[in-house]
């Protein structure tokens, strides 16, 4: 304690609430009674799922609460300077010069057409603080710290002329060209692929090291968090469940929420427990592939002009799971797609149980159509907000089998049970349900069919890790019931190698490498495997620095 | 949690009633009375010439006075309100009907099939709806069916652009994907998964399109094309009764009159409908 008094703290938040407002003026909590404190240079992270209320309090830092919302007790001091307190245009002042603010979404948060450095830029320029071609300059000079391709020219570029991954380290130069005193970020890596989400967070660490800035860091995943922060706020429904150092939250969690994030988290294949039968190659059950896909070349526009899949091979068998991974482009939602018969191939088939499949969903067969299921993504959106859950559900059963009207009620309910959900939500409209529950709905639809193969197009990641966790246990619990086959397209090889018997890793449409889980998973790999495995931020804080010398 | 099944857009119309909407709902809670029951509440025979006198003042007998040729104005403003208000309903629901169908189809097959209708109905809307009115009318003569046929026709064209705009933002939706990889027919995906989620926006186009529906067989009329003596309906009315302003009476202002409280109300009342929905709506909070 005696330590920490010697130090002023940059940023101090004292007993900060905030809460959403009705139009009768009642007021229901979304955060209450936060406290922390952030010294100069260190890095303070909130983390928690999606609800408990980590943007809110990032927010109310900037002195913002979000419309309908209003901040009603607390303090928020930056120096001596209640943020909360300012008026309108003395807190205008502060953001962007003294505490500056970097979005999930840097696709969103540019304008589209506006010169790169225009924009980043901006802020200094208006507030006055620097000539357009000091802030030019100290542009180019972030952009060299924040390892960026030419420095000297990227920022005559527009924001659709970079990656998404560069796009979100020039939103950092954006946020630090005032030299801020906090820096907050929201999820700022969580839109990104595993192995752009490397090069970013190695960046933003060396800049915010050099810069010595203090640092808000808002995140749901504690291992991308245990590379960056110095201290942990974990959160849950809008209260702190436990506060401290990384390595403690780490090595020592003490509240039972802390623990089962950390369980949640990504389990490398080492930390495997190996109660699945590995598969191999000479196993009965391997033998004749249920869904065979040959050398399959497709892809969008005229006459497939813009190719997503070259010459793809591959096979699912019977209540296996093959896993597809890649990153986003790599064409593993459009091999879902041509499987389902969403799309048309150009050359190449699709066989199922050895039968040739139309590549047309309109000429396949009610049999056919029934024994390939989609479960998508996003579940908001999969399921139509017009219908209730037992019109979503007995559709599929009403479509498939001859079966009288009443015994749909009894099937709805069942299908409930089998996704473990109270039989009430048969009434229930989709957005009366949290995201965990509309997936399970969602994968009830598809269960609805009793088909042989599922195609689960990254069903998981939208979802919260915890969350995430417990729909994976019941997807493997579903596969050992009924017998029921995925092909299990994800980005995120944690889960992958979670899920999968057999794995195809997919690159720019190609197969690059596809074996038992066994075979791909123990080395040697295929560059591009490695580059993913090595790309799974692991629980410890040294991981990135560890990664940064080899 | 929001809660939102058809039963919470009704509390929120409720929750909105205001007067503005209380009155438009009377108003055209008395019309419709009074047009479905015309030949028992109106007062007279619609054609029955009951004084010599042209534009009479108003007594015991005839309430608005008398018309050009000594009928009775009010009789002759309900029978006329109930052809007008009839043939715009007629006419608003065959335009929705084929302009949704159409519109949606576009929607869902894009490619040519949306290529050739949509450019159809821009060839369509690029005229003037009025001269296109006036040339089939003159071509094909003045009967009620050739009127309803025409207006329905040129109102679809207006109607197939919302439905395509609509159908357009729907069918990308996952929901829809997951329909047609269920093998779902064409016709059920538009009924069941697209029309439930346009419903809405649809409904305040229709009152919209009603509106205008009155206003232009009024027009019609108006100008000598429209409905034929011996019937009537508000146009008409006005334009046989024009001489009255010589007279300095107010009979041709009755039906001008029943035209705007009508056409306002409705107008009002889709306001307050699509403030209520629009707020129903999913809300990311």
């Amino acid at each position: 304690m005696n330590e920490q008094n010697q130090i002023t703290p940059v940023f101090e938040v004292n007993g900060l609430c905030v809460s959403a407002q009705s139009r009768k003026r009642h007021l229901t909590p979304i955060v209450s009674d936060i406290n922390f404190s952030i010294e100069p240079g260190k890095v303070t992270a909130l983390i928690g799922e999606s609800g408990s209320g980590k943007t809110t309090i990032a927010l109310a830092c900037l002195g913002f609460a979000r419309a309908g919302c209003i901040v009603n007790a607390g303090s928020a001091k930056l120096g001596d300077v209640d943020v909360l307190k300012l008026s309108n245009h003395q807190r205008r002042s502060i953001r962007g010069k003294d505490i500056a603010y970097i979005a999930q979404s840097a696709a969103a948060a540019f304008n589209s057409s506006l010169t790169i450095n225009r924009q980043v830029t901006e802020t200094a320029v208006i507030n006055g603080i620097m000539s357009q071609t000091q802030a030019t300059d100290k542009a180019i000079s972030l952009y060299r710290e924040l390892d960026l391709p030419e420095p000297e020219t990227i920022g005559q570029r527009y924001p659709h002329q970079v990656s998404g991954g560069q796009l979100q380290r020039l939103m950092a130069a954006m946020a630090m060209i005032c030299d801020p005193q906090l820096l907050i970020l929201d999820e700022p890596t969580t839109a990104l692929d595993v192995t752009t989400q490397i090069e970013v967070l190695r960046s933003f660490k060396k800049l915010i090291r050099n810069k010595k800035t203090s640092a808000i860091y808002v995140s749901h995943d504690l291992a991308v968090v245990a590379q960056i922060a110095d201290e942990v706020l974990v959160l849950k429904e809008g209260r702190v469940v436990e506060y401290g150092p990384i390595t403690q939250i780490i090595d020592h969690p003490k509240h039972e929420y802390t623990i089962e994030l950390i369980n949640a988290a990504h389990v490398m294949p080492e930390q495997l427990p190996s109660a699945r039968t590995p598969p191999t190659r000479s196993d009965d059950s391997m033998s004749l592939p249920l869904l065979s896909v040959n050398t399959v070349t497709a892809g969008y526009g005229n006459s497939h002009q813009y190719l997503a899949l070259h010459d793809v091979n591959l096979e699912a068998f019977k209540s296996r799971t093959i896993g597809v991974i890649g990153e986003s482009g790599s064409g593993k939602t459009t091999l879902g797609r041509v499987i389902s018969g969403l799309m048309n191939i150009k050359s190449g088939s699709v066989a199922l149980d050895g039968q040739p499949l139309n590549d047309n969903i309109n000429r396949r067969d009610r049999e056919q159509l029934r024994s390939i299921q989609f479960a998508f993504q996003m579940a908001d959106v999969a399921l139509n907000p017009r219908h209730r859950i037992d019109k979503i559900l007995g559709r599929p059963l009403a479509f498939y089998f001859d079966i009288p009207q009443e015994s749909i009620k009894d099937r709805v309910a069942k299908l409930l049970e089998l996704v473990e959900l109270p039989v009430e939500y048969a009434r229930r409209f989709p957005r009366e349900l949290s995201g965990g529950e509309k997936q399970r709905v969602n994968l009830a639809r598809a269960l609805a069919a009793e088909p042989k193969l599922i195609i689960c197009d990254e069903i998981t990641s939208a979802l919260d890790t915890v969350v995430a966790k417990s729909i994976l246990t019941l997807l493997s619990d579903l596969q050992s019931r009924t017998g029921v086959s995925y092909v299990f397209i994800s980005h995120d090889i944690s889960i992958i190698v979670k899920m999968a018997d057999t794995i195809a890793v997919m690159r720019e449409g190609r197969v690059v490498e596809y074996g038992t889980l066994e075979e791909v998973i123990t080395p040697p790999h295929h560059p591009y495997t490695q580059q993913l495995l090595n790309s799974v931020p692991v629980m410890r804080t040294d991981w990135l620095d560890n990664l940064a010398t080899t | 949690m929001n809660t939102d099944g058809p039963s919470s857009v009704i509390k929120k119309l409720v929750s909105d009633l205001t007067l503005t909407p209380v009155i438009c709902l009377l108003v055209l809670a008395v019309v419709v009375i009074v047009v479905l029951f015309a030949p028992l509440i109106a007062p007279h025979p619609e054609a029955a010439i009951l004084t010599d006198e042209s534009f009479s003042l108003p007594d015991n007998v005839m309430l608005l006075g008398s018309d050009f040729l000594g009928r009775d104005m009010l009789s002759r403003l309900i029978f006329g309100a109930r052809v007008t208000l009839s043939v715009a309903l007629t006419i608003s629901v065959i335009a929705f009907v084929l302009g949704c169908a159409l519109g949606f189809f576009a929607a869902v097959k894009r490619g040519w099939v949306d290529s050739i209708l949509s450019r159809s109905v821009d060839a369509l809307i690029s005229f003037p709806a009025i001269m296109v009115a006036l040339i089939v009318i003159s071509a094909l003569g003045s009967s009620i069916t050739v009127l309803i046929v025409t207006i329905a026709l040129i109102d679809s064209t207006r109607v197939f652009r919302v439905a395509r705009a609509l159908g357009m933002d729907i069918v990308v939706q996952d929901y829809i994907e997951a329909a047609r990889v269920r093998g779902e027919k064409m016709g059920w995906i538009i009924w069941h998964e697209m029309l439930p989620n346009a419903l809405a926006p649809l409904a305040a186009e229709f009152g919209i399109r009603f509106t205008y529906a009155i206003l232009f067989i009024s027009a019609l009329s108006f100008l000598g094309l429209g409905v034929q003596a011996p019937h009537a309906d508000l146009g008409v009315m006005v334009k046989e009764n024009m001489q009255g302003l010589l007279y300095e009476t107010y009979t041709p202002l009755y039906p001008a009159l029943c035209i705007a409280i009508v056409t306002l109300s409705v107008n009002l009342l889709v306001d307050w409908f699509l403030k209520a929905t629009d707020a129903a709506l999913p809300d990311e909070l």
